[in-house]
């Protein structure tokens, strides 16, 4: 298994029934491939839509009705669309069960940077700074190094997403959590080591006596 | 309401207005007005949208055509010349959270002296901005913003100038508005009065200035 499919499988698992979960572009978009069967889940798109589905078959695709990217897809029985406010109103007002986003860095204390490399790229923050601040659950998925360095990080060295700090990041080799506000491993990923883990943070990790190994 | 064509409605456009386009990503963005624009070779404007989509569709256009001299959006980031002419200097871009960008064109045309948010707490977003504490809880004051035209893509409109939207393509347009001081109309169609429910109608009749007329 490839480690954007581990880790997208892994948060999958977070999802329950009922949830209403936004998920951002790159590796979290792969998670509602993986949603355990028998549950409904609600998919936000910020754009307007609750309902998204997947991409329509060839030659039914609707330019009016598209995905954050401005890409075509489908919506499920049961979906409904709203403007841009009451969007954003879901997402600040505590409505989000869940999000699921890119990371660029997490620290030790759950602060995230994932919206800016000064200088670099400056895409704008979009709907990231309302979702960290205002769903209930923000869930950060991305790979554990960038060209060889940690992006579980001391402190993020990045313009900060929000100073809500985030709760769980899932990376291909640890699920790591943050309570009391210090970064804490969860578990691991099957064949990968807790000494494997600490080598590859530069954050320091809280490590409980049992660690156990993700469940996909 | 009145009807215009195309040309006359974009021709009401001084250089250096501000305008609000409806539209994410080219959807929901009112094409033909766009283009006229661009035709007609406006300066130095300024467009408050939720971005500048992609080179070639919706506000991309504006942005090659140089016509612009100021964006405020929430992402730029699928357009690379946006991002090119705002690092050469040649566009001014002021990035805004999207939530708080819709709610700052919302109290605009709600008569609201602005928001209490707490997205950009603690971020580079705060600078320069009042902090406000409301039982415990810190937020920014965000303030109103208002755009000379409102630049709209509707579905339906009626001969009143009752309108509706559909799918994503609604995201920006009924805020807009309630926020441009001249709201200027595109719609896919035009349809009597009655076609669309009383329950229905997403942006009030009295709210529109002109409609474009399909030639």
């Amino acid at each position: 298994m490839d480690a954007q499919t581990l880790i997208a499988k892994r948060i999958a698992r977070e999802l329950k029934d009922g949830m209403l979960v936004n998920l951002g572009i790159g590796i979290p978009t792969l998670v509602s491939n993986f949603v355990p069967p028998g549950i409904h889940i609600f998919f936000q798109s910020e754009n307007g839509l609750i309902g998204t589905g997947p991409i329509p078959q060839e030659g039914l695709a609707q330019a009016r009705l598209t995905d954050a990217g401005g890409r075509p897809v489908s919506a499920i029985p049961g979906a409904c669309t709203f403007d841009s406010a009451m969007s954003f109103g879901l997402i600040r007002g505590g409505h989000v069960d869940v999000t699921v986003l890119g990371g660029l860095e997490v620290d030790a204390n759950g602060h995230l940077a994932n919206w800016m490399i000064p200088g670099k790229m400056v895409p704008g923050m979009g709907g990231a700074m309302d979702l960290v601040t205002g769903a209930r659950r923000v869930v950060v998925a991305m790979q554990h190094s960038a060209k060889g360095r940690s992006k579980v990080v001391r402190r993020c060295s990045l313009p900060l997403t929000s100073a809500r700090a985030i709760d769980l990041v899932v990376t291909e080799l640890a699920v790591i959590g943050f309570p009391g506000g210090r970064a804490t491993l969860l578990e691991t990923a099957p064949g990968v080591s807790v000494a494997d883990v600490v080598a590859a943070t530069e954050a320091d990790l809280v490590v409980p006596a049992s660690v156990p190994t993700m469940t996909l | 309401m009145r009807t215009t064509s195309v040309a006359d409605a974009v021709a009401k456009i001084p250089d250096g207005a501000s305008l609000m386009i409806g539209g994410f990503m080219g959807v929901g963005t009112p094409e033909r007005i766009v283009d006229e624009i661009v035709r007609q070779g406006k300066h130095g404007l300024t467009v408050i949208a939720n971005d500048t989509a992609l080179p070639g569709v919706g506000i991309g256009k504006l942005v090659s055509a140089g016509v612009l001299k100021k964006v405020i959006a929430s992402h730029i980031g699928l357009n690379p010349e946006t991002q090119k002419k705002m690092l050469a200097g040649e566009l001014e871009v002021e990035l805004v959270p999207q939530g708080t960008l819709i709610e700052r064109i919302r109290a605009a045309g709600y008569g609201l002296g602005g928001v209490l948010t707490p997205t950009g707490v603690g971020t580079v977003v705060e600078e320069g901005k009042r902090k406000v504490e409301v039982d415990g809880r810190e937020y920014l004051l965000e303030k109103p913003l208002f755009a000379d035209f409102a630049l709209i893509e509707a579905f339906l409109a009626d001969y009143l100038g009752n309108l509706t939207y559909v799918l994503t393509a609604r995201n920006f347009n009924p805020v807009i508005a309630m926020a441009g001081a001249t709201v200027i109309v595109d719609a896919e169609h035009v349809v009597p009065i009655g076609m669309i429910s009383p329950d229905h109608v997403m942006t009030p009749a009295p709210l529109v200035d002109w409609l474009v007329v399909r030639s």
